[in-house]
């Protein structure tokens, strides 16, 4: 009876996504809402235009608080546009299809940070000279600038990624989050402004700069494990 | 042989009974060292030859802030047990952890604070220490506003151990952080006091000080995880037991 | 092919107990799922449904007992589990910014067999429309109709799948259903209508059910 001869057997490994895969499949939907690129970049341009409607347009104490306010502004377009990173993959159970692939979760977030970045925070840093021009900040600043927004921006991607893992299946997690990540932040800020006002002053900034890059080392190597993390135990809610 | 005493210190029924007897004596143990290191440190112990009595609230602020830093990572640890192990009790011992961390944490920044008026002339100055204590504070609000912000008990203790745990690896870094960015903005006439050249006659009152503290902490740490098991486990038969005050 | 005592088994589960905001949602479940085979979860709202089906794709680690893929104990056997899992949840895990063929293809599918697959589920003609402007049920046959593509893994677990879809479509899931069945393939579902499936098997949570009087696990209930 049941030597029926096999039928075509089911597949037995489905050919799951790769991380280039994954990468291109959340750079596609971010170009799609465009919308959600810009407004990161007019939230950041904006702020910095009123920062001498109220400090007072003297171009000396403008420079002086350029960098700071500069990366400030930054740290906060990332962080805001940080909530959303997650969201619509929970609400449309894509998150929890991610988590059932047969490759550890980890790539998928590193994929998602990293397209949250190419579309927030390098355009930030390419906006920088700009701003640095518009708030009269020293020529000798700009290149490092530049550099440090690079680099420290993706490390704030990567760190607000386990915030808002930790938060997607809140209702409302704006203030939370930011809660939760700002003190996080606070070595990239201080290494990042660092570095722009030892440019400024004339000394060497590259100490700075290394120590963003082992930064954005690190925070790439255990910020998406522990985002991982966040997700299942979020979904399990 | 190990694991089964470990497996019973897991047990709420068991630890809540353990620590009942416990108890009485760590309160005993923290009045009497709180009281003998208070008279000792406020009434006898020498003036400092440059700040005067102004020098004394360091018999409060220094061992808040000790146990302000230890209770992060005995909160952290506990989480990181309860995640591994899947333990009740250090689930709760880590949600019991964060309030009093934050309460000692905001009590060494105010005595810093109080400290900082006669020594530097202001209330508050963006010292290294303090500073990284002000970002301690908002770790333990950030842990603390998580496992409020979720309702299901369960998911909020492993989000909030997990917290708590990235803030544990981020510590070490920040405190560097600070520490390397007041250097750079350390203005030349304020200079912290050394604490490294304390004189034995300060030095034991503060002592006692600090173990005192550490014994009211390991008081009030165990009270407030009783009372959040016997929440907790308000449904078993010995939570009923013990809210019926019968043994 | 018929499921027989020979047919090898898939899914086994010996004494499951699961448990959901420190209540314990039933105990003592046994059960295996062969090869070819079909099994039904049944129970009230709130009975557990989704939490058993979650705990048997290593979605939740609240459980005890053993959990064994192809006679392998999890977590171990986890990722070859995944290998061969199709799951559709309440949340079917269609991208709302991705057409209906992006969607399908994201999870593995050739253009061609995708638009079969599409056709199959009657979203002919909403191939390149995204998600987002497609209605609920439409939505939720786009999910489905992973089960269409012809590269379909071998267990598949399926929560509440019927909801939203009407007679036709119904149908056609059963007609799906049960040629998978045929392949060798197996099914494990919860479902509020009935179904008609040949050979389906049923677990109703309701017989394991902790009984009120046994809850209180005199305070040894270390683990959460």
């Amino acid at each position: 009876m049941s030597s029926v001869d096999v039928q075509p057997p089911v597949s037995e490994a489905r050919t799951s996504p790769g991380f280039v895969a994954l990468f291109r499949i959340e750079m596609l939907l971010a170009l799609r809402k465009r919308a959600d690129i810009a407004n990161p970049l007019l939230f950041f341009v904006t702020v910095l235009a009123l920062l001498p409607l109220g400090v007072g347009p003297e171009p000396d104490l403008l420079a002086k608080m350029a960098p700071g306010m500069i990366w400030v502004m930054a740290l906060l377009a990332t962080m805001l546009s940080q909530e959303s990173l997650f969201r619509g993959d929970f609400e449309d159970g894509t998150l929890e299809q991610l988590t059932l692939l047969p490759q550890p979760l980890y790539f998928a977030v590193l994929a998602k940070s990293l397209v949250h970045w190419v579309a927030t925070g390098l355009p930030l840093a390419l906006l920088s000279p700009l701003l640095a021009l518009m708030l009269n900040l020293p020529v000798e600043g700009y290149l490092c600038l530049f550099i440090s927004l690079f680099l420290g921006t993706a490390s704030l991607s990567l760190i607000g990624a386990i915030g808002a893992a930790l938060t997607v299946a809140l209702r409302r997690p704006g203030l939370l989050l930011a809660l939760i990540v700002m003190p996080l932040y606070v070595p990239v800020l201080i290494f990042g402004t660092g570095a722009v006002q030892a440019a400024i002053d004339g000394y060497a900034y590259s100490a700075q700069l290394a120590i963003l890059a082992a930064l954005l080392a690190a925070a790439a190597a255990l910020a998406p494990l522990a985002a991982a993390g966040a997700i299942r135990i979020s979904l399990d809610n | 042989m190990a694991w089964q005493w470990f497996h019973r210190l897991g047990s709420p029924r068991w630890f809540y009974q353990k620590t009942n007897v416990w108890l009485p004596w760590l309160a005993l143990a923290s009045v009497v060292l709180l009281s003998v290191g208070t008279v000792w440190g406020l009434g006898f112990a020498p003036e400092d030859a440059k700040q005067g009595n102004s020098y004394r609230i360091i018999f409060i602020h220094v061992p808040a802030a000790f146990l302000a830093l230890a209770g992060y990572y005995i909160m952290a640890i506990s989480g990181a047990i309860g995640l591994i192990w899947k333990m009740k009790l250090s689930f709760a011992v880590m949600r019991a952890a964060a309030p009093i961390g934050a309460v000692l944490t905001f009590i060494s920044l105010f005595t810093g604070a109080v400290w900082g008026k006669p020594t530097w002339g202001t209330y508050w100055v963006w010292d290294a220490r303090i500073t990284s204590m002000l970002i301690l504070l908002f770790l333990y609000i950030g842990v603390m506003a998580l496992s409020q912000a979720v309702s299901r008990e369960q998911v909020a203790d492993k989000a909030s151990a997990l917290l708590a745990l990235v803030g544990t690896v981020n510590i070490p870094i920040i405190y560097k952080s600070v520490d390397w960015w007041f250097t750079l903005h350390q203005p030349a006439t304020i200079r912290l006091t050394e604490s490294s050249s304390i004189d034995p006659s300060m030095f034991y009152p503060l002592l006692t000080m600090i173990i005192g503290f550490y014994c009211m902490y390991a008081w009030t740490l165990l009270t407030h995880t009783r009372a959040l098991l016997l929440r907790r486990e308000v449904r078993t038969q010995w939570a009923q037991q013990e809210l019926a005050g019968g043994k | 092919m018929s499921v027989t005592s020979k047919s090898p088994v898939v899914l086994q589960v010996r004494d499951l107990a699961c448990e959901r905001d420190g209540r314990r949602l039933f105990e003592g479940l046994d059960f295996s799922l062969p090869s070819g085979a079909a099994i039904q979860v049944k129970g009230a709202n709130g009975a557990g449904k989704t939490t058993l089906l979650r705990t048997l794709i290593g979605s939740s680690s609240d459980f005890s007992g053993e959990i064994l893929w192809r006679g392998n104990p999890f977590p171990e056997a986890l990722r070859g589990m995944r290998e061969s899992l199709l799951y559709i949840g309440h949340r079917g895990g269609v991208r709302a910014g991705l057409t209906p063929l992006e969607n399908l293809t994201w999870y593995g599918a050739d253009n061609e067999s995708a638009l079969q697959a599409l056709d199959r589920v009657d979203l002919f003609g909403f191939e390149h429309s995204l998600c987002h402007s497609l209605s609920a049920g439409q939505n939720r046959r786009v999910a489905l109709a992973r089960m269409f593509l012809p590269q379909a893994p071998r267990l598949w677990v399926l929560d509440e799948p019927l909801t939203a879809l009407d007679v036709a479509g119904v149908a056609a899931l059963e007609k799906q259903m049960s040629a998978h069945m045929d392949k060798g393939g197996s099914i494990l579902l919860t479902s509020h209508q009935p179904l008609a499936l040949p050979g389906l098997d049923f677990i109703d949570l309701s017989d394991f059910v902790v009984d009120e009087s046994f809850t209180d696990i005199g305070g040894e209930h270390v683990f959460s």
